[in-house]
């Protein structure tokens, strides 16, 4: 049976997220898997700058909240310095794939014992809707408005197949949270990269693909069929590396 | 030589020992508990091909550690006796190690301390000691500090290695004591 | 400096090597294992100063260091390391810019340094040792300094300090302090509410204006309780030289061969950069005829001068950028041509 009560690991506070939006599902997610593994109280989190900046608000539990793209720096050093404690980051794709770029894969590449969720929904959501470096192959948005791919924007950068070449990578898995199977994996996807962390295991980074049918310009409908249909497919869903 | 504070510069090619001179110099002024500063230089100042170092030993505070008019030179190299003899206080002092450098200073104000200090280090069976035998004749001659304060310098530079190493570095200082010669200024 | 910071109790250290101050790093890289502590190179500057706001949030005693073009790259977590009040040392060995420039000494970054670097309306406290047992005591000092006020904490040195050999004495640290116990830390919320460390201050409305007014009460107790400076000679100076760092070591060897010359030449060494001792200048102005700036750029330094002088005393000014150092005999004979300039001027009133 699911547990259908609210998890003590997250606030009363009301979210500021658009109808539609997954980081309302991912944060439950995220919170539950807290809340199952009992480590609220030695759980720590990094907020990145993106639409989920404000989780301080809504996670009960330690948080700092980091300068763009820096999380996976900031967690190295609170990790490193209480190595007992559970440090987890949250980030979108403009932090993590685009200005954090070189911050990810230098700690996804020293096996940091970190828990990395990373959403990626395609745009940059709070700047309102310009092209992420996950954007699409010909999908609009008000910095690439003849579509991704004309201008010289390049190909999406897919993190997980990215990633997956570096030695030091304990986990990788791409999910969603498009579907309710989807998101019982994203959930079972989680609990694992938590748990890593707490056997030591290293560096361990879930992807979930999101929706922002504000900022895609859809329905909240639409938004579901589209990371079902075409997000999906430019983004495989799978483990990419499993070294636990 | 101003009394107070003796200005020194050691040049040469890099990898001749350079540093160490200079950091033995510096060691044993402070043994006798004399204020030193010690730089190595860098950037522009290694045009010519000379690396140098710069040791000033003082009664009183060091201000500058930067030397412009050194009061003594230990010259490894050709290259290095150009560019510093210009540069030495009037009635300066040069030690130069003649194996490598062929030329006499030109000044006649300068007292000259001469040591074959590569040949000497080779009969003794290390080329690398050069560096020493320079400082057993440079403070043989100019008696800016004891050579017993010298020798416990060595010994401290090299305590962390092997004691064979402390052993000729001791025989290069003696060996660059007895073996130089010392010409005063022949104006005088 | 590395080892002073390992004897405040440093257990973090994050760089990434850029030269002059290579030595520090690589010191540290093997030092703090043996102590416990934890060394990261950091794949930039800006993750390394990313990696000691997360350390500071954490707890540790953590410093970076680095040199100019470097610390222009942390300025982005130094803003935000002062506004979240976090402790920390960062560590500045100046070398000649704009732009990549060379890695011979300088003192170019001092606006960066005292003056902000980063956005925002923040402080730094920036201390200029001009030895190396000054370097020693004040890296120890500035760990506590960082601590008592929640704030970062900048040595600015330059490459000839860090290229200088002096014999220090290895003091033990001793807290020059009573330090406040570090209520921030984010540790776990085992038995108390969770905390959070942050920057972004949307609600209230003005709840920025206020965090900024706390900021501005705490920069002005500090600028209350915190000035050093060294006076030399100024009591009867008639050219009193205003100069830090290595500057002002080379030009207390020009104010002794001034002074052997029967001009009353003194010094004024600022150690504290931020904040300012103004009074020294202040006294200086009424009793001195002139003054004379000398700093290792194209006049940084000299406008804190000239805004404690406070136009009570002509400010002369000796200094270069891009590598160029002053010796004692140019700054002699810069004091020699204003005590000319200014015994043509008294003839002329007579």
């Amino acid at each position: 049976m699911p547990n259908l009560t609210r998890t003590e690991v997250l606030t009363d506070a009301q979210t500021h997220y658009c109808p539609g939006c997954g980081h309302g599902i991912i944060h439950r997610l995220v919170a539950e898997v807290i809340d199952e593994l009992g480590i609220r109280e030695k759980t720590i989190g990094t907020a990145p700058v993106g639409c989920a900046v404000l989780l301080y608000d809504y996670f009960n539990c330690d948080i700092i909240e980091c300068a763009h793209g820096r999380p996976p720096a900031v967690a190295t050093g609170m990790k490193r310095v209480q190595p007992d404690k559970i440090v987890f980051t949250y980030q979108g794709d403009g932090d993590l794939a685009a200005i954090g770029t070189s911050e990810t894969i230098h700690a996804a590449n020293r096996g940091e014992n970190i828990t990395v969720i990373f959403v990626n929904n395609a745009i940059y959501g709070m700047t309102g809707g310009q092209m992420a470096p996950t954007t699409l192959t010909g999908m609009f948005s008000t910095t690439s408005q003849d579509g991704r791919g004309e201008h010289g924007e390049g190909p999406p950068l897919k993190v997980c197949e990215l990633l997956s070449s570096l030695e030091g990578v304990c986990y990788l898995e791409r999910t969603a949270v498009s579907t309710p199977k989807d998101v019982i994996s994203a959930k079972r996807a989680i609990k694992k990269a938590f748990q890593n962390q707490i056997d030591g295991k290293g560096f361990s980074l879930v992807e979930v693909l999101s929706m922002c049918p504000t900022d895609w310009k859809l329905s909240t409908a639409k938004a579901v069929d589209f990371v079902n249909n075409e997000m999906k497919t430019a983004f495989p869903l799978g483990v990419y590396v499993d070294r636990s | 030589m101003d009394r107070e504070q003796t200005k020194i510069i050691i040049a040469g090619f890099g990898g001749q020992g350079i540093v160490v001179i200079g950091n033995i110099i510096a060691r044993a002024a402070v043994i006798e508990d004399k204020n030193v500063v010690g730089m190595v230089s860098y950037g522009a100042e290694m045009r010519g091909g000379t690396a140098n170092a710069a040791v000033i030993i003082s009664t009183e505070e060091v201000a500058s550690p930067i030397i412009t008019h050194p009061d003594a030179a230990i010259i490894l190299n050709q290259p290095s006796l150009e560019r510093f003899e210009p540069e030495l206080e009037p009635d300066g002092t040069v030690l130069l190690n003649t194996s490598m450098v062929k030329r006499q200073p030109q000044r006649t104000d300068l007292t000259c301390i001469k040591v074959n200090a590569t040949q000497i280090a080779h009969d003794i069976g290390n080329l690398r000691v050069a560096n020493i035998v320079c400082v057993g004749a440079f403070i043989e001659h100019t008696k800016l500090l004891s050579m017993d304060s010298i020798e416990q310098a060595v010994k401290d530079l090299f305590s962390n290695k092997k004691a064979a190493l402390v052993e000729i570095n001791l025989k290069a200082l003696h060996a660059g004591a007895e073996l130089s010669s010392c010409l005063l200024p022949v104006q005088n | 400096m590395a080892e002073a910071a390992v004897q405040a109790g440093c257990r973090f250290f994050a760089g990434y090597p850029i030269t002059p101050q290579n030595e520090v790093p690589e010191y540290m890289s093997k030092r703090m294992p043996q102590v416990g502590g934890v060394f990261v190179q950091a794949e930039s500057e800006i993750a390394a100063i990313n990696m000691i706001f997360g350390a500071s949030a954490a707890g540790a005693r953590c410093m970076t260091s680095s040199s100019s073009p470097g610390v222009s790259l942390k300025q982005e977590g130094i803003s935000y390391i002062a506004a979240a009040e976090l402790p920390c040392l960062i560590a500045n060995m100046q070398r000649g810019g704009p732009g990549l420039g060379n890695i011979r000494a300088s003192q170019a970054d001092y606006f960066q340094a005292v003056k902000g670097g980063g956005h925002g309306d923040y402080r730094l406290i920036v201390l200029a040792p001009a030895s190396l047992q000054e370097l020693y005591n004040l890296t120890m000092n500035a760990f506590d300094w960082a601590d008592y006020y929640r704030n970062p904490v900048m040595i600015l040195g330059d490459g000839i300090l860090g290229q200088m050999a002096e014999p220090v004495e290895i003091l033990p640290y001793e807290p020059i302090l009573e330090l406040p116990e570090k209520d921030f830390v984010l540790d776990g919320c085992k038995g108390r509410k969770p905390r959070v460390v942050k920057t972004l201050i949307l609600k209230p409305a003005d709840g920025l204006i206020a965090h900024n007014e706390h900021l501005q009460e705490k920069y002005k107790r500090i600028e209350s309780e915190l000035s050093l400076c060294e006076e030399y000679q100024t009591t009867d100076a008639e050219i009193v030289i205003a100069a830090y760092g290595i500057t002002a070591r080379i030009a207390k060897g020009a104010v002794r061969m001034a002074r052997a010359k029967g001009i009353a030449a003194g010094l004024i060494r600022p150690i504290t950069l931020w904040p300012f001792p103004n009074e020294p200048f202040i006294s200086a102005a009424k009793t001195a005829s002139q003054m004379l700036v000398v700093e290792m750029s194209h006049g940084q330094f000299i406008e804190d001068v000239k805004l404690a002088v406070n136009g009570q005393c002509p400010v002369e000014f000796l200094g270069k950028g891009g590598g160029w150092y002053p010796t004692e005999e140019i700054i002699l004979e810069k004091i020699e041509s204003m005590a000319a300039a200014s015994a043509t001027a008294v003839k002329g009133k007579l």
